[in-house]
């Protein structure tokens, strides 16, 4: 009983996970990531929420900020709890946001034929529906976005 | 990609393996979709319950599948674990898509 509820309110130390661009960058940074969460023993759907996220926002680095001309670069992930949930900030040196701005992330409509469903451009949507506070700003070379996943609040 | 196939008379049961279908290998998840639907019933059951994991990439791997296959022929998804389920609600793919809870439910409610 102790042991339990002082690992629950145990704040978690920030930590820093970080991976080369490529194709199983994403899979590589988020086995990872959820390691390092281990100790606050998420739910199964505390767990899926964070995976979800944290894979359109890598995917998205790796398929447009990293052209897949380049050389690929790095990926840094800095999470830090607080009584507000996971802050997470989410680092790369690949091509800025189109304007500068984060994507509106609108569902395309579906009540299309069937040849024009939509087969993309859900990223974004699940993103800024299932994250709070998402904020984009570019830093020197750096595109950094921030957000707060809201787990474990207190 | 590994896929188990099953042919009924009037349907096909595709299981899908791996426990992910995320970007990095939701071009393979295509083509072999492709190859289980080109021939065979007009009816496929695509069976999602051993995947813990589905991204937007997988999400649009499915809806192509399902495109690949024309209006005359129909794909339901069955067995959604509830991290996949939820991509679909929260998309509304799930209004797209004929979706069972179960394997079962879908052969039942379809006919073997």
């Amino acid at each position: 009983m102790v042991e339990s509820s002082k690992s629950q309110n145990a704040a978690l130390p920030p930590f820093e996970v970080h991976v080369e661009s490529g194709k199983c960058a994403a899979r590589e940074a988020l086995d990872k990531f959820l390691e390092e969460l281990r100790p606050l023993n998420l739910d199964i759907e505390e767990a899926g929420t964070i995976e979800l996220v944290l894979a359109e926002v890598l995917n998205n680095i790796v398929e447009h900020a990293y052209a897949p001309a380049s050389d690929g670069g790095p990926i840094a992930i800095r999470c830090e709890q607080t009584p507000d949930g996971l802050f997470v900030l989410i680092k790369d040196r690949g091509t800025a946001m189109p304007d500068g701005k984060l994507p509106l992330g609108d569902l395309a409509p579906l009540d299309a034929e069937l040849d024009d469903l939509p087969e993309g451009g859900f990223g974004w949507f699940l993103i800024q529906h299932l994250a709070r506070d998402v904020t984009y700003t570019r830093v020197d070379n750096e595109n950094h976005l921030k957000m707060r996943l809201a787990v474990r609040l207190s | 990609m590994r896929f188990d196939t099953k042919t009924e008379e009037r349907l096909r049961i595709v299981s899908v393996q791996d426990p992910r279908i995320d970007a990095a290998v939701a071009i393979e998840f295509k083509d072999a979709m492709r190859v289980e639907t080109d021939s065979g019933p007009d009816l496929v059951i695509l069976d999602l319950s051993n995947v813990e994991f589905i991204d937007s990439s997988g999400l649009g791997a499915i809806v192509a599948a399902m495109k690949n296959m024309g209006q005359a022929r129909k794909l339901a998804l069955a067995g959604l674990t509830p991290n996949v389920e939820r991509v679909f609600t929260l998309t509304r793919m799930d209004s797209v898509f004929n979706v069972f809870p179960t394997l079962q439910g879908a052969l039942d409610e379809l006919g073997s």
